[in-house]
């Protein structure tokens, strides 16, 4: 796999009259991975990966996809990018095999058509007009679109909106298996399973900008704090326990003898609070350590709840 | 799938295979639509052989067929190059049809020229069908068949530009509503099946310079009078054709 990022975008700005959908955002994509670009609804997500694929022109910065300029090197990049819109881009009366081998005869070396449908379970509804697909039907089209011409990178607009469960984790096998082969994704979802199930790499998207980027364990790990929690008598002296513990860790009694413990939790501070339970002859029932998800990152990062 | 189906292996298709591809599916597309086949081929064809059938319109002197073909040939011209091809891009616009398809190897000028070749396509068949139609009823056509065959490629140049302005510029539905008013206006007031002579002669002088007036006024000059080369006509269509796909390819939004 080349080391050269495939995806390098610096300062990007987007304004949509007085709306600034994208505000100075930096992005680098590693070649090889799956990238999310994880966001709610708003947070300029689908402006960002439209500047990687051509379609927009930013205020500022720049942005170049494979080493190419999308814009200006439009004609040699689009061959070698795979594309899937959020939503159409089928004509309202092609069948869904027809319009996927229009696709594959666009490209010099296409994926066997026949194979791409029974994979993706869209053998039963080869005949069946766009318009009077699913919507989850649709959607799957639109990914085989995306892949049909065996590019280097694609780029894959909310591949799982309104999909249901079985049909989502049969995107995300194929997404995998993309990966296998050697080919780039950058997705984008305001789904934090999807995130954490699938990517190599997440960068977390709000108001326009990168607010973090990297794995999803490093994401829970490294920005956002642990908590442990435990009950016991009620009115302990947290101020002895404070001292006991490491700088920059909080307590508190949340509710009548539930306790609260924020900061880094490992084992020498679980080891300390037990100790210190024990000095003070209090026997801490229910004591559990919990693991943040990129849900509380998320959060933590916006203030925003992801999903409204 | 085994492992290594999707290694990459990039790589645009020939151009002229691309084009021959995209022809040929916006031909299927165009077919299999039941309203533009109203509008492109049962519309011309009852009014042929309605108006040759009953003297419903005083079409002067001679067999009505001769007056009515010419006319009708250039109705089905503006039903193919402005009307269909007007809504059909418009709702591909719409649906992001014309997005997608800017996001594959297929060069946008490839997909115009596939859209003008599937228009040509669909001309042909009109017209051989009209053209059988018309024998039938007894249509002796005369004149010189070069200046038929430039009079169609002109009139198809000026109503694609008019069409594809429409379509990239309006919503797919004020475009569907336009295209089909523009339709009937022109049918009634450009020279079809009514003759402009019936026209007062202060709106004789303007509607003759629309451009089914100007096709359909052609087409009879040569076809039912055989006259050798319509400048007139020929010059109307190409101010048409250069204004419109001007203005189309100066405004056209793909979004």
């Amino acid at each position: 796999m080349s080391s050269e990022p495939v995806v390098q975008a610096r300062g990007l700005v987007k304004r949509y009259g007085d709306k600034t959908a994208v505000d100075g955002l930096d992005l680098v994509v590693a070649a090889g991975a799956v990238t999310a670009v994880l966001g709610p609804n708003g947070a300029g997500k689908t402006t960002t990966v439209e500047i990687c694929e051509g379609y927009r022109r930013p205020d500022a910065g720049t942005v170049r996809v494979l080493g190419l300029d999308p814009v200006a090197d439009a004609a040699a990049l689009r061959p070698r990018v795979g594309v899937m819109l959020q939503s159409g881009g089928v004509y309202s009366g092609a069948r869904a095999v027809e319009m996927l081998t229009h696709m594959a005869k666009l490209h010099a070396h296409p994926l066997d058509v026949g194979a791409l449908v029974e994979r993706l379970g869209l053998g039963g509804c080869g005949r069946t007009t766009y318009r009077r697909l699913s919507g989850g039907q649709q959607q799957r089209l639109a990914l085989a679109m995306a892949v049909v011409g065996r590019p280097e990178l694609v780029f894959l607009d909310e591949p799982t909106a309104g999909l249901d469960p079985q049909a989502r984790r049969s995107t995300w096998d194929l997404i995998r298996e993309l990966r296998a082969d050697g080919v780039s994704t950058v997705l984008t979802t305001h789904f934090m399973d999807e995130a954490e199930e699938l990517a190599d790499d997440v960068a977390v998207i709000d108001a326009g900008r990168v607010v973090a980027q990297g794995s999803p364990e490093r994401l829970c790990r490294g920005g956002a704090e642990n908590t442990l929690r435990f009950t016991g008598r009620p009115g302990l002296d947290l101020g002895s326990l404070l001292k006991a513990l490491p700088d920059g860790t909080r307590v508190a009694e949340i509710t009548t003898g539930a306790y609260r413990v924020t900061g880094t939790i490992d084992p020498g501070l679980l080891a300390t609070v037990t100790s210190w339970c024990a000095q003070h002859g209090v026997m801490p029932e229910g004591i559990a350590v919990e693991r943040h998800t990129l849900e509380d990152v998320f959060l933590e990062l916006t203030g925003k709840e992801l999903r409204a | 799938m085994s492992a290594g189906t999707y290694t990459p292996r990039p790589g645009a298709a020939p151009l002229p295979r691309m084009i021959a591809a995209q022809t040929a599916l916006e031909t299927r597309m165009l077919l299999r639509n039941g309203e533009q086949l109203l509008l492109t081929v049962v519309i011309p064809a009852l009014l042929l052989v309605l108006f040759s059938a009953v003297d419903v319109v005083d079409t002067g002197a001679g067999e009505p067929v001769d007056f009515l073909a010419p006319g009708v040939l250039a109705l089905a011209v503006m039903s193919t190059a402005f009307t269909g091809q007007a809504i059909a891009t418009g709702f591909e616009r719409r649906y992001g049809v014309l997005k997608r398809l800017g996001a594959s190897p297929l060069p946008r000028w490839a997909l115009m020229t596939a859209k003008t070749f599937a228009v040509l396509v669909t001309e042909v068949l009109q017209i051989v069908l009209l053209t059988v139609i018309a024998f039938a009823l007894g249509w002796s056509p005369q004149g010189n068949p070069f200046a038929v065959l430039l009079l169609l490629v002109l009139g198809t140049a000026a109503f694609s530009g008019l069409g594809l302005l429409m379509a990239g510029t309006l919503k797919a539905e004020a475009t569907l509503a336009a295209a089909n008013l523009v339709f009937l206006l022109l049918l009634v007031g450009g020279g079809v099946i009514v003759p402009l002579e019936k026209f007062p002669d202060a709106a004789q002088s303007v509607l003759g310079l629309l451009p089914i007036a100007a096709l359909s006024d052609g087409l009879r000059d040569v076809l039912q009078h055989g006259a050798s080369t319509p400048w007139g006509d020929l010059g109307i269509l190409a101010g048409w054709a250069a204004a419109g796909l001007g203005a189309a390819a100066r405004f056209f939004r793909w979004e």
